[in-house]
């Protein structure tokens, strides 16, 4: 079983990307469980939402206290909430940022995680070129498929299509697209693979 | 057909199915997912013909669907928390009528201290109020629980609850098979009242019955409960029958049979404790887990059958009697009188405390070597509860409990606790 | 459809005539045909206003429907007396619940009606004042708010007369009641508390909201019949004295009803989508003292003093009602009344000016000097 957690704050489309991420895996075949924190909902509040994918049917119900991977949407909340709370040193950690790791004042925490899996990618801005509003949460999913290969852009696009339509829909899917292409281009830097 | 779905838009779906005539039901968290789902079903026609009617409290709500099945429609609503307790009166109503109203409680704590979360303490207060009340484990359970529970309350005349963990499942998405039209329509025919208000036929109903009668009348719905307890397997039985799963039934064991120490618990908590259990069990630990379904009525027979031969009963539940204890516990003692093993009462999950694999492995741990309290409060923060105790105890003027408690706590950042 | 006031000769009244009238004219009760939606064997108290004006009024209800009604009903004296188990005298399909809820089920009824496609059936929600003013006023809001089509009737005995004479949103000002009771420095009920049903029932703008009077029963039949040929929300609020409660002779309903009327204490008018579009018009005024007097709920204004002061601010209280409903003088005649909509004829422009024969509500008064 893999498990997510998506840190943002209301407004942000936190709910709905770990919903993305169920929708994505269930078109895979895979069976998923999406959930939010439910705290009190206003704009601007942070906000926690789950996601496991497993191949068989998932039973517990408790929320993700120990992360396989961390989408944080909105970096802001790094030095407010408890986002890294249950990281495990191998996890996949993916920031919606233009600022590297140790930028954020994350260099010395992530000094011993595995670092092609911890990235940033500025979603926020692909997602503004692409559907005219910063709400990063499709794009971040995108970026998320490259970086952890749990999903496939493909099964992304196609979640995004289906609880999205028209232009909105179209919009955020180019921006999923060009978040994957960005992760997948920083995977490779890093890796130093010299195939193009 | 498979679909990833919301919990909540999964029961609506399968409500639909069931061709209710009338809707009638008050918005309160959580449970406001089911009816939006149900009032644009509605409104788009496709689920017709169906009377939505906005109503404007809960009382109404139950008093709308009262009207609506006295009058031969199938008639349904949902509701939660203070909800529920604010149709309290209409609910004995309900049921010493004798109408097959369903009901989805969308399992929510009472307030004071006003909280919105999951715990079973709404639906435990109506235990006594002549409503079959079924429990779902999952959210397949619960969508195939309301389709289980209209032919159960119009077979027996008498109105069902189906029971779901308010966030936990309502708000969760996940994988479920949502059956088609044709499935529901051959497995629950359509109503036919035992009595009805006809022009064609005049009958009063709701008339005063005195002492002469009041026993006998009142006895009904227990008979008709006790029925319940045949009925109720019977029509799982048909459920798998006819679309091929295990949903309802009276209770559900899990690797209990061999089982030293045996939990039991009720709603989704039970997927969290299934995976805690084997876990243990692969450290060797002979312990299993009893999961009850039918609440009320409460099966005797098949409780005290699946536990009787352990060492140890653990009663977790998501609702306190206040000045005594356990709920569930008590029931589940009534069932094992005259045998002899440790009981266990552990109290979790109020409010919407998440219930973590980690303590429950402690738990289970403790409670397997005999090392558990009687009763005990899971996850409790006794230092807390303490401070405010010592605050009561050294001044009259000490404030209120839930604003001195939560000052104490500090501010909560949201976070997975 | 407004009642006929039909002459009765020989005594200058408009009593009920009904053998001297043609039969189309005559009320339902006098029809062989009648329902019987109540009928006798009920347990209601000799004299009790609500028995009598639940009778006419669901007979005509049923007339007016072709005996296609369902009814619910709120707790309280009427369906305590007419269900003492284990008979019924309801001949009508009838629902009792709880006691505040009968607005709300009767929404449940029209609702599964519609649903089934028969709203050819029509419904009849009915309480006490207790029911329908204080615990059923929430539901009955809703239902007035959805505009469901649902006829409420409220027989307002002015107390919680089942549980024994208690006070309650519509008992009016120094009336005794268990709860306001004769003592103190301000015996019985206070000034200054009280809700008007009626005047809700019209801010909600519903259809149709009529009072009646169990002293004008063809009138009360007239109201339910119009309706009944209204979809929708409507209510009507029904003034029935209560012998055993008010402290009355039993004889004396009918009279206590026309003396709340031709004192202004009670005023009795209809009403569409929130405006007043007809009045019934005092015919002679008397001093509320007359209608004191013959109730022991207001013994303690005559003995052992008369409270002139008190009388006069309920002589006040009545006074502000013809005020506001234009009770008096002749059907053009708005002066002062504040709360008068346009009548009829000048809603359909056919008013043909102020004091002319045709306007129906001055021809009433002309036979009232003519009659003396």
């Amino acid at each position: 079983m893999f498990q997510i957690r998506i840190h943002g704050r209301g407004g942000q489309g936190v709910v709905t990307a770990a919903e993305l991420l169920s929708l994505a895996a269930f078109d895979e075949g895979r069976y998923a469980q999406a959930f939010p924190s439910f705290g009190s909902e206003r704009m601007g509040a942070p906000v926690v939402s789950f996601c496991r994918i497993d191949d068989h049917e998932i039973r517990v119900r408790e929320p993700v206290m120990e992360p396989d991977a961390l989408i944080i949407v909105d970096p802001t909340l790094l030095h407010q909430v408890d986002v890294f709370g249950g990281c495990k040193p191998d996890g996949f950690i993916l920031i919606n940022t233009a600022k590297g790791f140790d930028e954020l004042g994350l260099g010395e925490f992530v000094k011993d995680f595995r670092h092609e899996r911890l990235l940033t990618v500025p979603a926020g801005e692909l997602a503004r070129e692409h559907t005219g509003r910063a709400v990063a949460n499709a794009a971040l999913l995108g970026g998320f498929a490259a970086l952890s290969g749990l999903i496939s852009l493909d099964a992304v696009a196609r979640a995004i299509r289906e609880r999205f339509t028209g232009a909105v829909g179209e919009g955020n899917v180019a921006a999923a697209q060009a978040a994957h292409a960005w992760v997948a281009e920083e995977m490779r830097e890093l890796s130093g693979a010299t195939a193009g | 057909m498979l679909r990833q779905v919301e919990g909540s838009r999964a029961v609506a779906e399968a409500v639909a199915l069931c061709r209710p005539e009338v809707i009638c039901a008050y918005p309160i968290s959580p449970q406001t997912h089911i009816v939006e789902n149900l009032s644009q079903l509605v409104k788009t026609g496709e689920l017709s013909p169906c009377e939505f009617v906005n109503v404007e409290s809960e009382f109404a709500a139950m008093s709308v669907a009262i009207g609506a099945s006295a009058t031969g429609a199938r008639a349904y609503t949902a509701t939660a928390s203070q909800g529920l307790l604010y149709m309290t009166e209409a609910l004995y109503n309900a049921s010493g009528l004798g109408l097959p109203i369903v009901m989805t409680v969308a399992n929510r704590a009472i307030g004071a201290p006003i909280n919105i979360w999951n715990d079973h303490s709404d639906s435990m207060s109506q235990r006594d109020s002549g409503w079959i009340q079924l429990y779902a484990e999952t959210n397949q359970e619960a969508l195939d629980l309301h389709i289980e529970a209209f032919r159960l309350a119009e077979e027996l005349s008498t109105p069902v609850m189906v029971c779901m963990d308010g966030f936990i499942l309502t708000h969760a998405v996940e994988r479920l098979e949502i059956p088609d039209q044709e499935q529901v329509d051959a497995f629950l025919p359509p109503f036919q009242p035992r009595q009805v208000l006809d022009p064609g036929e005049p009958i009063s109903i709701g008339a005063m019955v005195g002492p002469e009668a009041f026993m006998e009348v009142k006895y009904l719905a227990h008979a008709k409960q006790m029925q319940a307890l045949e009925l109720i397997p019977e029509i799982a039985a048909d459920f798998r029958g006819a679309f091929g799963r295990d949903s309802g039934g009276l209770i559900r064991c899990y690797r209990a049979e061999d089982a030293e120490t045996i939990v039991v618990a009720l709603g989704s908590v039970l997927g969290t404790i299934k995976d805690t259990i084997d876990e243990l069990r692969e450290q060797g630990v002979k312990i299993g887990v009893l999961g009850i379904s039918s609440f009320r009525p409460f099966p005797l027979d098949a409780v005290r059958e699946a536990l009787g031969h352990a060492q140890r009963v653990v009663v977790l539940e998501k609702a306190l009697a206040v000045g005594i204890g356990g709920i569930v516990a008590a029931n589940v003692r009534m069932a094992l009188a005259g045998i002899q093993l440790h009981g266990y009462t552990v109290i979790a999950g109020l409010g919407g405390r998440p219930i973590t694999k980690t303590s429950l492995h402690r738990l289970f741990t403790d409670a397997a070597a005999d090392r558990l309290e009687p009763l005990t409060f899971l996850d409790m923060d006794w230092d807390v509860v303490n401070r405010e105790l010592e605050r009561m105890g050294s001044s009259r003027a000490s404030g209120p409990h839930a604003e001195n408690i939560l000052r104490d706590v500090g501010p909560v950042a949201a976070g997975p606790v | 459809m407004k009642a006929p006031a039909i002459r009765f000769y020989q005594t200058g009244s408009f009593a009920v005539g009904n053998r001297l009238l043609d039969p189309e004219q005559r009320s339902v009760q006098a029809g062989e045909q009648r329902t019987n939606s109540i009928t006798c064997g009920h347990r209601a108290c000799q004299g009790c206003g609500e028995a009598l004006g639940a009778r006419y009024a669901l007979d005509a209800a049923m007339r007016a429907c072709n005996g296609q009604m369902i009814a619910a009903n709120a707790t309280g004296c009427l369906e305590v007396f007419s269900t003492p188990y284990p008979e019924t005298s309801w001949r009508i399909p009838w629902i009792h619940s709880l006691f505040g809820n009968a607005p709300a089920v009767s929404t449940g009824i029209a609702a599964a009606l519609r649903a089934k496609g028969r709203e050819d059936v029509r419904v009849v929600g009915q309480g006490g004042d207790g029911g329908t003013v204080d615990i059923g006023m929430a539901c009955l809001s809703g239902m007035f708010e959805r505009n469901d089509d649902v006829l409420y009737i409220c027989y307002d005995n002015e107390a919680y007369m089942n549980t024994g004479v208690q006070r309650s949103g519509a008992t009016p000002p120094a009336a005794r009641t268990a709860t306001t009771q004769a003592v103190g420095p301000e015996p019985g009920n206070v000034f200054g508390q009280g809700k008007s049903a009626p005047l809700i029932a019209m801010a909600h703008e519903i259809p149709y909201v009529a009072t009646a009077t169990v002293a004008e029963l063809r009138d009360l039949e007239a109201k339910v019949q119009t309706a009944m040929e209204i979809r929708g929300a409507r209510y009507l609020h029904v003034f029935v004295p209560c012998p055993l409660g008010w402290g009355s002779a039993s004889k004396d309903t009918i009279r206590i009803a026309r003396l709340a009327k031709e004192s202004g204490i009670f005023p009795v008018f209809e009403a569409r989508d929130g405006e007043v579009t007809d009045v019934s018009k005092i015919r002679r005024q008397i001093p509320v003292e007359e209608y004191l007097r013959p109730q022991k709920r207001f013994a303690h204004l005559f003995k052992p003093e008369v409270r002139t002061d008190v009388i006069a601010r309920i002589q006040a209280g009545a006074d502000r009602n013809i005020r506001r409903f234009g009770l008096l003088g002749r059907g053009a005649d708005k002066e002062g009344a504040v709360l008068v909509g346009t009548c009829a004829d000048q809603r359909t422009g056919t008013c043909a000016g102020p004091g002319q024969a045709t306007c129906g509500l001055a021809s009433q008064e002309e036979d009232d000097e003519s009659g003396r």
